[in-house]
């Protein structure tokens, strides 16, 4: 529960988020790591326990005990003897020597039955020597090129000895694995799309970053993790209920990076715009002693309902709420619940059975462990940041809402923004920005409008085999960009 | 520090009295409304050459273009994103710097990263505050703008070149802008040498832009930490090729992509269907009307009934990106990463006439 104190962040800990690539990028799995977490790969179900205390990067082969399935950690020599093997095939690449002419695909080129593999594996047989023994027992396999042996042998490792990499959940890995599995959920924002939009919208350490996040928390956690505790993320919402930002929660940061990520209505934003003095003060200081309570209780009870080992914690703050929270409870339940199916969502990913590990899953919403943490991300921002926030305008805004009009939030949002603050916007289709972009100069509220679209393309690089990979991602999004510059109509500031 | 939160609380007193740190100017088309027909038809000429520079503002300096005579005088106490006037009318937008415009600003000693290569390089490096970055070659300073941006205000740049003249104005840049307590300059050739054994094993992350990386390799392999990430970016598919190949032997996850970027113009037309194109309706003289997306469309307000239509820019080029990531075998497992580029000049950046201010 305290995963505020100090740790490497290079190895895991008990309770820790962590990404699995399995089989070298064939599927991508958030788990949390406890004792009782289980992975199900095939038909194997491992205990991720042995992942708990590994320096990420590790790689685990997944081996059958007498107990059953279990993750193994490959030693360093291990996995390099296995990579040196490729590359011995590598090193001597033998052009046009051998070609498939003669291979007939007739289902008999492999002499071994499934009966006599399971037979292998109930004698305790290593995935590694199945592999071999297939191979041993292929009667194509020798007439095959070193290319297409090492294919094969790919293939059989990633069935008979599956592995598994550890990984780091970054902004960077964690766009990537949705991108892949779940496009629709990050709004089909591509990784090189949400790398843009934080350099245009230049994200540093101090920026007061205003965000409007419809694509499930990827550009607020994001945004958190350029901040690394310092500044703020004010995640801006229309109407009154914030948008979900589960994915806030795969990143593993720390109460000091979960304390800076707030989730703010707009209309608390814009309001009292032009006479912020008085009214704004009265106001606020009114409304913040109910406010508070009620961010943190609603918080607390989300954790309630996720976790057994929250009920401490909840009824520490049920004495805390006082009789104006409580007569605000009926909305925030409320609340909770229209935010609850997305909250639950890819929070049981640590229970890990089956169809749980890919990525995400919808159903399974079983309880979490250990994902309390004293700070929970997105707590209601506090009048006095509000006020700091309208004297001085956010440094930055960045909007990811693909089904809100652009040029409304932009309208709204921007004077929010502190003059020559740049910003960026992020649309998978290209009208809704140029719209904006047109009205934005007629306006002359920005300058160095720039509507650009990322291009990215992954190459395979072997010796004899480079090639751009014949799967690439047609489309990552448009952004556009500007500086919000002094104008005559918004001159309140001075 | 201006660079990082030009607009914080200090920023902002700060430029209340005296304009502080840098300021870009961002010389625009001029307006009918402020100055004459002749100069009007001066500046629409202007637009296609609508360019950024860095000024150094001092008590007493004059900024001179062909918009008129700006004193800084004027500028100080005015908020970054406030428009001045020159003695003539004509005026410039002063900015606020930030490595994205740096990059468009700076003076290229030689060929640069750009704006798409450099998100995506500071994304896959993983680097964030506290993080501890060595690069080499230093080369005009445009990615170590960001390197620094993203490692601050804990974590350190260390960049390297070997040629001396060009470290000491990449040193030079990065005092002006703010920037010296987050980066050190050193000279060194990496590619011969090594990077310095002081640093084995310190680095989250490394990121080269050598002719030959592959030599480089192997000591980028030990100053990492483990499971830290290796970027190589290189202009030519032979050099991407040689460098996977030794990187093999020292990491693992080679991943290998090229990045571009697109960018669109926008402009407001008429569909005509028939009758009215002629004269008045700036709409229907598209040669004329093609703006980069960043020049003012305010001359064409009196348009009514256009549509907003947006096309890619026909010249934008972007810039090949190879990238390779991996983890190393030595020891226990690493992983790191690399990005191999190809490098070509973007030509439809928008140029400016910067202007960078010091107290």
């Amino acid at each position: 529960m305290s995963e505020s104190k100090p740790q490497n962040p290079r190895i895991t800990w008990e309770g820790c988020s962590v990404l699995l690539d399995i089989n070298d990028g064939d599927r991508l799995v958030f788990a949390r790591l406890s004792p009782s977490s289980t992975i199900k790969i095939g038909n194997k179900k491992c205990c991720l326990s042995p992942l708990i205390g590994c320096p990420f990067g590790s790689l685990f082969q997944v081996e059958t005990g007498l107990k059953g399935p279990y993750l193994l950690r490959l030693s360093a020599t291990e996995a390099a003897e296995s990579d040196h093997l490729k590359e011995k095939d590598d090193s001597q690449p033998s052009e046009g020597t051998k070609d498939n002419r003669s291979l007939i695909d007739n289902n008999k080129a492999q002499s071994l039955s499934s009966e006599d593999i399971d037979a292998m594996r109930r004698e305790g047989a290593t995935g590694d020597q199945i592999i071999e023994a297939l191979i041993a027992n292929s009667s194509t396999f020798e007439k095959k090129t070193l290319f297409s042996q090492e294919k094969y042998r790919l293939r059989k490792q990633k069935k008979y000895a599956p592995r598994v990499l550890l990984r780091r959940p970054f902004a960077r890995s964690i766009c990537e694995a949705y991108f892949k599995k779940h496009p629709a959920r990050i709004g089909f924002m591509r990784v090189d799309a949400l790398s843009l939009l934080l350099s245009l919208a230049n994200v540093s350490a101090y920026s007061d970053a205003l965000v409007v996040d419809m694509v499930g928390g990827v550009v607020t956690g994001s945004v958190a993790e350029r901040l690394g505790g310092t500044g703020h993320v004010c995640n801006t919402y229309f109407g009154v209920t914030p948008y979900p930002m589960d994915i806030v929660r795969i990143f593993n940061f720390n109460d000091q990076i979960c304390g800076r990520i707030m989730q703010t209505p707009v209309a608390d934003l814009c309001s009292n715009q032009e006479n912020k003095n008085e009214l704004f003060i009265s106001h606020e200081n009114a409304s913040s002693l109910e406010i508070q309570p009620d961010a943190d209780e609603r918080s607390l009870l989300t954790t309630c309902i996720l976790s057994d080992d929250a009920i401490l914690e909840v009824q520490s703050v049920q004495e805390e709420i006082s009789s104006d929270s409580l007569v605000k409870s009926g909305s925030i339940s409320e609340t909770f619940l229209s935010s609850g199916n997305g909250t639950l969502d890819h929070m049981d990913v640590d229970t890990c059975s089956t169809e749980s590990l890919d990525v995400i899953n919808e159903e399974n919403a079983s309880p979490v462990l250990k994902t309390c943490k004293s700070v929970k991300p997105g707590r209601r921002a506090s009048p006095e940041a509000i006020k700091l926030w309208k004297e001085n305008g956010f440094t930055s805004l960045i909007i990811a809402a693909p089904d809100l009009d652009t040029w409304k939030i932009v309208e709204e949002l921007l004077p929010l923004l502190s003059y020559s603050a740049p910003f960026a916007i992020y649309h998978q289709y290209l009208q809704p920005l140029a719209t904006c972009l047109h009205n934005l100069q007629t306006a002359k509220m920005a300058v160095g409008l720039q509507i650009s679209e990322p291009w990215l393309r992954e190459y395979q690089v072997l010796p004899c085999r480079t090639h751009p990979f014949m799967q690439m991602s047609a489309f990552g999004g448009y952004i556009l960009s500007g500086v919000r510059i002094c104008s005559n109509k918004t001159s309140h500031q001075s | 520090m201006s660079f990082l939160s030009p607009h914080g609380n200090k920023s902002v007193e700060a430029t209340k009295q005296k304009v502080q740190g840098v300021a870009l100017g961002f010389k625009r088309l001029i307006t009918p409304r402020c100055c004459s027909r002749e100069k009007y038809t001066e500046a629409a000429y202007l637009v296609y050459n609508t360019r950024l520079k860095a000024v150094k503002v001092c008590d007493g300096s004059e900024l001179q273009n062909r918009f008129g005579v700006f004193k800084h005088s004027d500028w100080i106490g005015k908020p970054f994103g406030s428009r001045v006037l020159s003695n003539k009318g004509g005026f410039v937008y002063l900015l606020a710097p930030t490595p994205e415009l740096w990059t468009l600003v700076l003076s290229h000693r030689t060929q640069i990263l750009y704006i798409a290569d450099i998100s995506f390089v500071v994304s896959y490096l993983e680097i964030i505050p506290g993080c501890v970055v060595l690069e080499s070659g230093t080369g005009s300073g445009s990615l170590t703008t960001s390197l620094a941006r993203a490692v601050a205000p804990s974590g350190h740049v260390y960049t390297f070149d070997f040629h001396e003249q060009r470290a000491a104005s990449a040193r030079e840049d990065f005092g002006r802008i703010g920037l010296s307590s987050f980066v050190t300059v050193g000279i060194r050739d990496i590619q011969g040498e090594g990077f310095p054994d002081e640093f084995c094993g310190a680095a989250d992350s490394v990121f080269l832009d050598l002719p030959q990386p592959w030599l480089a390799i192997p000591s980028a392999g030990n100053v990492l930490k483990q499971d830290g990430i290796l970027c190589s970016f290189s202009p030519c598919i032979e050099q991407v090729q040689r460098s996977c190949e030794s990187l093999r032997t020292h990491f693992t996850d080679i991943r290998t992509f090229e990045v571009l970027l697109r960018t669109y113009e926008v402009r407001e037309g008429r569909m005509n269907c028939g009758g009215d194109n002629e004269g008045a309706s700036p709409g229907s003289r598209p040669s004329k009307r093609r703006l980069p997306s960043s020049s003012e469309g305010s001359n064409r307000k009196e348009t009514k009934g256009g549509s907003v239509m947006a096309r890619p820019c026909g010249e934008t080029r972007g810039l090949w990106c190879l990238m390779t990531k991996e983890r190393v075998k030595a020891g226990d497992i690493h992983q790191k990463e690399v990005v191999l580029g190809l490098g070509v000049n973007v030509k439809n950046m928008i140029l400016l006439d910067l202007v960078v201010v010091e107290i």
